[in-house]
């Protein structure tokens, strides 16, 4: 349904007070001044943006809690908190998060899925300037209803899939499309487990180590200097220890 | 740890004429800390692109790749004879554990003057300590390296007590120093393996040759491996800039030791390949098969020779053996960082030379208060 007449990039700039002209508009990829952009593949449309993962992985990484995933579905961003370390540019699958690079006080930016908006039940900037229908915004399981419906409705028209039904574990912005995803430039080849997971793995042995570690380590010291100590009271050569 | 043993270096040293060497020293000293300047001056003014090739897709480069990843391994030989004096109990290895925590201590210091170059927003840096989240391995890396660089602190302290004569306060860290030791050891466990599980979280983005579940452990051996190789190197480089005589017999068996875990080292790393079905990999004519394979060279040919007695019996071989350990880590920790990663992301990076500028400046002042620290304090046993 998209015509790539690149509304939904205006839509977005507007709201986000960045600006927008047709040198941008040709950019055709995320960055601090381009929140969201068409991209081109083979006179193909396809629209990027913050996926808003189910179990983000960039809200997972963050060591200080400054990505958030909030009850409606979109995942913010909290500057005040953030100290910089860009693990969630580093971690998203989707490569999402972008930085300010050349600013001294630097952020992060990100889709935010028009929290404000939403919260005041309006539709997505990019939604509204939709002029073709081709963005749309809703309740997640509605919008699932509404794709296989028109999968079912003109099979040959659509991809039989839904790209963010499982990718990652399921994500909050859903994409449609008429040829394989790969071909719009999409990764296909992410795991259909939460991402989190496999760092939190890791994590969870940290009470191990510290238990197992610290009886261990005390054990091993009580003994080589038990051995010391016995030396000593049989009149062993060994100096005592200080 | 009776006071008497630890003295400053012989007074003829430091009295010694200045050689021309000492000048080319001097000046490219200067040179390094003048380039760091400049460029701490763009990256504080102009921001992280003013001074770095980093990008979107390509957010991490030498400042962690390098600066951060390769300085705490590099740091780990502080906590390994730390353990081996004080848990196990190894009496002979007492005479280079001082400077190693020196070492570990100036290592940690550097990682977090690094820290404050790449972080985007340095003055945040303490916000991990009461904005949790424990989900986070890099909230854990923070709480660790935040408690350990205060226990390095603690365990070097003495030294400096030692020299203001402070007995009382000596007396009572003493009292703590057991708890003090084994909490050291498990912050270091700790950080040393999470460092490695920051990269659990990016399956599709990092080479298959580098990417593994058994990242943490990986990590953690590699890093005592290094930590061993940096004492033999920085017993050896101090025994020529002191006139200090070279300790063989203790570096002898430190070689054995570190060839041993070398081994497990390269053994894990094999087996790991071959359970995850990724040998066929190194068949591939890729960038990445040639990187891993300078990676393993550098590793493996330590891992052979330091079996050998007469590899580790004599000081050039073995400082050259403890320096291929250092390369082959550095390059490990390159790959897994930065050049496993640039595939997966898409884009080539190339640090910028004001990168490499920071990163040198910072290495150069920690091997200027390293050696201000063996002049001023008591570090190293004095010599029968």
């Amino acid at each position: 349904m998209c015509i790539g007449c690149r509304a939904c990039e205006q839509g977005c700039a507007q709201r986000w007070n960045l600006p927008w002209n047709e040198t941008i508009g040709a950019e055709e990829r995320l960055s601090a001044h381009k929140l969201t952009t068409i991209t081109t593949h083979d006179g193909r449309y396809s629209r990027r943006l913050c996926m808003h993962c189910a179990e983000p992985t960039c809200v997972s990484v963050c060591p200080v809690g400054a990505l958030q995933k909030t009850a409606f579905g979109p995942v913010v961003y909290d500057a005040n908190k953030c100290m910089g370390c860009r693990y969630c540019m580093t971690a998203c699958p989707f490569q999402v998060p972008v930085y300010e690079w050349n600013k001294r006080v630097p952020r992060v930016r990100k889709c935010d899925m028009c929290r404000d908006r939403q919260a005041a039940g309006k539709p997505t900037a990019c939604a509204e300037a939709c002029p073709t229908g081709a963005t749309s915004c809703g309740d997640r399981d509605t919008l699932i209803a509404e794709a296989k419906r028109r999968m079912t409705a003109s099979p040959n028209d659509y991809y039989p899939q839904i790209y963010g039904l499982k990718e990652v574990g399921g994500t909050s912005v859903l994409m449609l499309s008429a040829v394989p995803f790969d071909q719009l430039g999409l990764r296909t080849d992410l795991p259909g487990q939460p991402l989190p997971g496999l760092t939190w793995a890791a994590l969870a042995h940290v009470p191990d180590v510290v238990s197992v570690g610290g009886v261990l380590l005390g054990g091993i010291w009580w003994i080589t200097h038990r051995r010391e100590d016995v030396a000593r009271a049989e009149g062993g050569g060994k100096e005592p220890r200080s | 740890m009776s006071e008497s043993v630890l003295v400053l270096p012989k007074a003829a040293v430091l009295g010694k004429s200045h050689t021309s060497g000492w000048y080319v020293w001097r000046g490219i000293f200067t040179l390094l800390l003048l380039a760091g300047a400049y460029a701490t001056y763009v990256r504080f003014t102009a921001g992280l692109g003013g001074v770095t090739n980093l990008s979107d897709h390509f957010p991490w480069g030498i400042w962690v790749g390098f600066d951060v990843l390769c300085g705490v391994g590099l740091a780990a030989g502080g906590f390994t004879l730390v353990a081996a004096v004080h848990i196990f109990n190894i009496e002979r290895y007492k005479p280079i554990v001082r400077p190693a925590v020196l070492t570990a201590f100036l290592g940690y210091i550097l990682v977090v003057v690094a820290l404050l170059f790449d972080l985007g927003r340095p003055w945040n840096i303490w916000h991990p300590l009461i904005m949790w989240n424990p989900r986070s391995v890099m909230f854990e890396v923070a709480w660790c390296v935040t408690l350990y660089s205060t226990v390095l602190a603690l365990e070097f302290a003495p030294a400096v007590f030692e020299r203001l004569e402070w007995k009382r306060t000596l007396a009572s860290l003493r009292v703590i120093s057991i708890p003090l030791v084994i909490a050291g050891v498990l912050l270091s466990t700790l950080h040393q393996s999470s460092l490695g599980s920051l990269f659990l979280i990016v399956p599709r983005k990092l080479y298959p040759l580098w990417y593994s579940p058994m990242l943490p452990v990986m990590f953690f051996v590699s890093a005592v491996c290094a930590g061993l190789a940096m004492t033999i190197f920085e017993s050896w480089h101090s025994s020529r800039a002191f006139g200090r005589q070279l300790e063989m017999p203790l570096l002898n068996g430190m070689a054995r030791l570190l060839a041993v875990l070398l081994a497990v080292n390269l053994t894990i790393r094999f087996l790991d390949l071959l359970h995850r079905d990724a040998l066929r990999l190194l068949l591939e004519n890729r960038t990445e098969t040639w990187l891993f394979a300078l990676e393993s060279a550098l590793m493996l040919i330590p891992t052979v020779l330091l079996f050998s007695r007469r590899v580790r019996g004599n000081p050039t071989s073995l400082y050259f053996m403890a320096l291929l350990v250092l390369f082959g880590f550095i390059a490990n920790r390159l790959n897994v960082s930065i050049t496993g990663m640039e595939a997966g992301s898409g884009v080539h990076y190339i640090p910028r030379w004001t990168e490499v500028a920071v990163t040198l400046a910072i290495c150069a002042l920690g091997f200027a208060v390293f050696r201000w620290a063996v002049l001023n304090l008591p570090v190293f046993e004095e010599k029968e």
